[in-house]
């Protein structure tokens, strides 16, 4: 499959008014792929998404998807992409069955084929023995395989899932997962997903970094994390503001209080430790040392946290990793 | 099509040789103007109260009111006033039942469903027929209830005449669920729907004659009547009936059902195909005005 990009955009920017909700994206996302955008809220995602599904132009720039491209080709495209959007998209009056039917039909698929993957989406996430109760009865969870049943039945190239756990208990986001998970075993297909969750990014492939409308960075979540550089060590000591005035005269390394402790970064912290115990003129009472987290790379990009971002603040103790991303 | 795009698609193809669904040409538009449609009746079925409550309203108009208003109307003798009133409030009830098929739609879009219609590889047009025609449909339905009722009021079930009434109301009906497919189009909020599409069918009700004759009335009220095109099948459907009663002179003369243009009475026929012409025209209106993008 190498070569052939499933999703391919170039300089993508889309303004409404004086906002730039877009900001010149170039991404391309290969055949087979699973690959994931990840940013706060209001960062792009759902635009981007909504250009890619041909439901609004860009304002300048191209992406092709399937092969075909978004402004010239819509037909095209939207007949080779499934879609889970953010927002329930169910009929709440009809059965589990009958909102798949209407699906199909208005995708044009021949009825026999139909009415075999009906049988087979329904049974891939689980609600056959549900398909002739109407959606009104179904719980949350039970909406969303659904619709992810309905993304899947006409056998898209490429599934768009938008925030596809949003406001779902954990148990139900971690089935969806095992689900989509399951799915990309049962047949070859492209999945670009958004989230704003950082545990569920890393089921990704490939995970690109939006803020602002623009890419920060876009490589596998093992890299991403080696790319930080630095592990979380965090102590607790019987002077912290000794301890940090050490770190720094005696190690070279900043620390700063966070979550009640002294924390910072250094590249192998868990060869780090001993020498601490060494050296530290100042008693140690517990250590912690952590490999980086997705949240930790999306700080050392942004220079925020992902929920700082969303709260629209950029304020706050620095965060070790933002020092050390600044360091390199 | 680029060389890329070709492998893409043959990928594909050797993936899951038939599940490619066919796009594009006109079988697969009216299948999406089918599944619509039958999308509403299904609706149209799990609504069955919602359907007692409209059929309501009109018996309350026919019985109470026009009982009540026959003692001080004068009809001439020969025709009871509410046989007069009866084609009024049988195209009011269905009306109102069609404006709401169309605003439902606002409903649509609240819920998401109608983003699962727009993002659909077929056109606007073969959407919204779709839902002018189930609106259309369910509200004729609907007026059967009503329909089956003509003996109380001295209409004879004559089958020709029955079949006249449907298809008149049917015509009716598909524009006014066009009009309000089209305010739907502009109205986003839920709680400004009902009474905006009040707000446009109160008077297209009260101009169209459906509760008073039209033949003498004031020169400015005559003109908005013309105007209406509800009027076009409100006159046909009394003039309908009326030709299956018998009725003496007098009473052709108080209750004239014809209509005229500047003196010149026009022709049945050509009434209706006003109407039809008025339901393509909003119909046509509504398909652009409808966003794609919401």
């Amino acid at each position: 499959m190498a070569g052939t990009a499933a999703v391919r955009v170039r300089g993508l920017t889309k303004r409404y008014g004086q906002v730039e909700a877009v900001r010149g994206i170039d991404l391309d996302v290969a055949t087979g792929e699973m690959f994931g955008f990840l940013g706060p809220n209001g960062a792009g995602k759902t635009t981007t998404i909504k250009i890619l599904c041909t439901l609004t132009q860009p304002t300048a720039g191209s992406a092709t998807v399937a092969g075909h491209d978004v402004v010239a080709e819509r037909a095209a495209v939207r007949s080779r992409i499934g879609l889970v959007f953010q927002e329930p998209t169910l009929d709440g009056y009809l059965t589990g069955e009958q909102n798949l039917r209407f699906h199909g039909e208005l995708y044009g698929m021949p009825r026999p084929l139909l009415r075999r993957r009906i049988d087979e989406v329904l049974a891939m996430v689980g609600l056959a023995d549900r398909r002739k109760d109407l959606v009104q009865t179904y719980s949350g969870g039970m909406r969303r395989r659904l619709e992810i049943a309905r993304g899947l039945l006409h056998a898209p190239a490429v599934l768009f899932l938008d925030e596809p756990t949003i406001g779902l208990d954990p148990q139900t986001r971690t089935a969806i997962w095992e689900h989509i998970a399951a799915l990309r075993k049962a047949q070859e297909i492209t999945v670009f997903v958004t989230t704003h969750y950082m545990e569920e990014a890393e089921h990704c492939d490939r995970i690109a970094i939006i803020d602002n409308g623009q890419i920060k960075v876009i490589d596998t979540p093992e890299a991403l994390r080696g790319g930080v550089g630095a592990d979380r060590v965090q102590i607790r000591t019987d002077d912290d503001r000794a301890a940090i005035a050490q770190l720094r005269e005696r190690f070279g390394v900043s620390a700063a209080m966070h979550e009640g402790m002294v924390t910072f970064a250094v590249p192998g912290g868990a060869e780090f430790v001993p020498r601490l115990f060494r050296e530290l003129g100042v008693g140690i009472v517990t250590v912690t040392v952590t490999r980086p987290s997705l949240d930790d790379v999306f700080m050392a990009h942004t220079g925020r946290t992902i929920r700082d971002a969303e709260k629209g603040s950029n304020k706050g103790a620095p965060h070790p990793f933002q020092l050390a991303a600044r360091r390199r | 099509m680029t060389a890329d795009s070709e492998t893409v698609t043959a990928s594909v193809r050797t993936d899951r040789p038939a599940a490619r669904p066919v796009v594009g040409g006109i079988a697969h538009e009216l299948r999406a103007t089918a599944v619509v449609w039958r999308r509403e009746m299904i609706r149209f079925r799990h609504d069955r109260a919602r359907v007692g409550v409209m059929l309501l309203q009109p018996l309350l108009f026919l019985f109470v009111m026009g009982t009540g208003l026959a003692s001080i109307v004068d009809t001439g003798g020969e025709v009871a006033f509410t046989t007069f009133l009866f084609p009024g409030v049988m195209a009011m009830s269905v009306l109102f039942s069609a404006a709401f098929a169309g605003i439902s739609l606002v409903w649509d879009r609240e819920f998401g469903f109608l983003r699962e219609m727009l993002v659909a590889p077929v056109s606007k047009f073969a959407i919204i027929l779709g839902k002018c025609l189930g609106g259309a449909t369910a509200a004729t339905l609907q007026s059967l209830v009503l329909l089956a009722l003509a003996g109380l009021v001295g209409v004879p079930y004559h089958p020709v005449l029955l079949l006249q009434l449907l298809g008149l109301l049917f015509i009716g009906a598909f524009l006014l669920t066009a009009v309000g497919v089209l305010l739907s189009a502009r109205i986003k909020q839920l709680q400004a729907a009902m009474p905006t599409s009040q707000l446009i069918i109160m008077p297209m009700m009260f101009l169209s004659g459906a509760l008073f004759p039209i033949a003498n009335l004031p020169e400015w009220l005559a003109v908005l009547t013309r105007l209406n095109p509800l009027t076009y099948l409100v006159q046909p459907m009394r003039g309908a009936i009326f030709q299956r009663l018998d009725l003496p002179a007098s009473a052709w003369a108080a209750l004239d059902p014809s209509l005229t243009w500047f003196g010149w009475p026009v022709p049945a026929a050509l009434q209706v195909l006003v109407a039809v012409a008025a339901a393509l025209v909003v119909l046509v209106i509504a398909v652009a005005t409808f966003d794609r993008t919401d």
